[in-house]
């Protein structure tokens, strides 16, 4: 079980979080993109065997959303910085 | 081979079963490979088996990090079903649940396929629609779902007392899917394993694979492993979890993401269930097996993860919401928890496709792939030797994200 620091209440219980998926790179304008760079910013969100950059939401505490750097291997959570930082 | 029978067993017992034949050979890496196959799991090995029995190529390896059948072939909860809900995806599972039910001959293997009902018992409306809806598609392709009431959902299984009408989520009703079975996932990987030693395909065991070379023209020219590089004109990654892992060091990204999925067995008790029980609502599913222990299957976990652990919150959920509906069971000791970490495609469907490199080919995507073993080997040697993809499996090769024409599943597992 993880647990997550949220700014505003401190080291919580992941089953107050609600999942958020990885941090996307950044959408690129469908116009200006080949189809298949926009299907693939559509698709393929980063796998890594290690450091995966993930949104959690506190869902179940004050609400805020929550930015970590967490280890797919171990589940450490190497970094912790807020979203609105 | 050896033929395994009544009279082969009476002959061995004769020389107190001292001189049984080795099921499969250890041989020598070769340098060349028409054919590498990455992972020795059910996919990989079935693969193997219809390329060599259907396609008559011999010169095949098949590579595992680990050893045969030690990763999510021993980690599933051995669930045989076509219960799908896309057209594209019940076809493909009623074949292999068909496949799955000769395999014992087919192979020479004893599976112990116990075909046994899985019920589901459905505890929200807005789930008896889905499933209502699921039952129709069904009905158009052959294969079983039927509904049944509540009274008889408790008369065929009796230790479920809980989930009554004054509980937070009361049984409404249920289905029935009686194609579904177990089996035993040791002699899934055995017996395809002897089968296709005997055809002359070599397993490699601790051979694990860390990267896909590819040639000046960017078509796939081998693999290089912890043994050294074997060269290869076709590759086939068939590494559950581990597909991105691999195919990014060929430069090939794909949408897939890894993520945990457990189970735990309890201790061994007197038969008290004889059909699989599937609560959706709940986020359980178990059976018992034929040890007595019963098996239990719940969510994912949340986040991505390479772990194959189980998580002590998903666990304590699992546990609690069973017992809300087996009370009974509260006394049980449990023997043993696990997880695996497979691929889950954007579309939650599996991928089995060319890529863009050339001579490079993925079978992935399988959250809950033990139940498509067959079909999956079958469809994929054909997809392999020919080049064009088998008439069961062509929604599910990479076009469909290349068109966004997904077969967005929800039948796939319990907890979606």
């Amino acid at each position: 079980m993880l647990n997550i620091k949220c700014q505003f209440c401190g080291s919580r219980n992941e089953s107050e979080f609600r999942y958020g998926g990885p941090v996307k790179p950044k959408r690129p304008d469908p116009t200006q993109v080949t189809d298949e760079e926009w299907v693939k910013y559509l698709t393929c969100g980063p796998n890594p065997l290690g450091l995966v950059q993930e949104r959690w939401w506190h869902a179940r505490g004050c609400g805020s959303w929550v930015t970590i750097w967490r280890d797919t291997r171990t589940h450490e959570i190497v970094e912790v910085q807020n979203d609105a930082t | 081979m050896q033929h395994y029978s009544i009279l082969s067993l009476l002959k061995n017992s004769l020389s107190h079963h001292q001189n049984w034949g080795r099921s499969w050979r250890a041989p020598e890496m070769k340098q060349d490979y028409d054919v590498v196959v990455i992972g020795a799991g059910g996919h990989g090995l079935a693969t193997a088996y219809h390329l060599a029995k259907d396609y008559g190529q011999k010169n095949i390896a098949v590579l595992e990090r680990g050893w045969l059948g030690g990763g999510n072939l021993a980690r599933n909860t051995v669930t045989i079903r076509s219960n799908y809900m896309r057209d594209e995806s019940i076809p493909f599972y009623v074949k292999s649940v068909e496949m799955f039910e000769g395999l014992t001959k087919d192979l020479n293997f004893n599976m112990m396929h116990s075909k046994r009902t899985m019920i589901d018992v459905l505890q929200t409306y807005s789930m008896m629609r889905d499933r209502r809806r699921r039952q129709l598609i069904m009905d158009i392709y052959g294969s079983t779902y039927n509904q049944i009431s509540v009274d008889e959902i408790q008369r065929r299984i009796p230790m479920l007392t809980g989930g009554g009408p004054n509980t937070r989520l009361p049984i409404l009703g249920g289905m029935v899917h009686t194609d579904a079975a177990v089996n035993r996932h040791d002699a899934v990987g055995w017996g395809y394993a002897r089968a296709i030693d005997a055809m002359g395909v070599d397993i490699h065991q601790q051979t694990s694979v860390e990267s896909l070379v590819r040639g000046i023209d960017g078509r796939i020219t081998g693999v290089e492993t912890n043994r050294g590089l074997v060269r290869a004109k076709k590759v086939i990654v068939a590494a559950s979890g581990h597909t991105t892992t691999l195919t990014e060091t060929a430069g090939l990204t794909l949408p897939l993401r890894t993520i945990n999925l457990t189970a735990f067995v309890s201790e061994p008790i007197k038969p008290v269930l004889d059909v699989i029980v599937n609560c959706p609502d709940s986020n359980f599913y178990l059976s018992q097996s034929d040890k007595g222990e019963l098996v239990i299957g719940g969510p994912p976990d949340l986040g991505q993860s390479f772990r194959r652990d189980i998580k002590q919150n998903v666990f304590e959920d699992t546990v609690s919401s069973m017992l809300s509906l087996f009370p009974a069971f509260k006394k049980l000791k449990l023997m043993r928890q696990w997880g695996g970490h497979l691929d889950i495609a954007y579309d939650a469907s599996p991928i089995m496709s060319k890529t863009d490199v050339e001579g490079l080919f993925v079978t992935a995507g399988w959250w809950g792939g033990y139940k498509a073993i067959p079909a999956g080997g079958l469809t994929m040697a054909h997809l392999v030797a020919t080049g064009t993809p088998h008439p069961l499996m062509s929604a599910f090769t990479m076009d469909r994200f290349r068109n966004l024409d997904f077969v967005m599943e929800t039948g796939t597992t319990t907890a979606r």
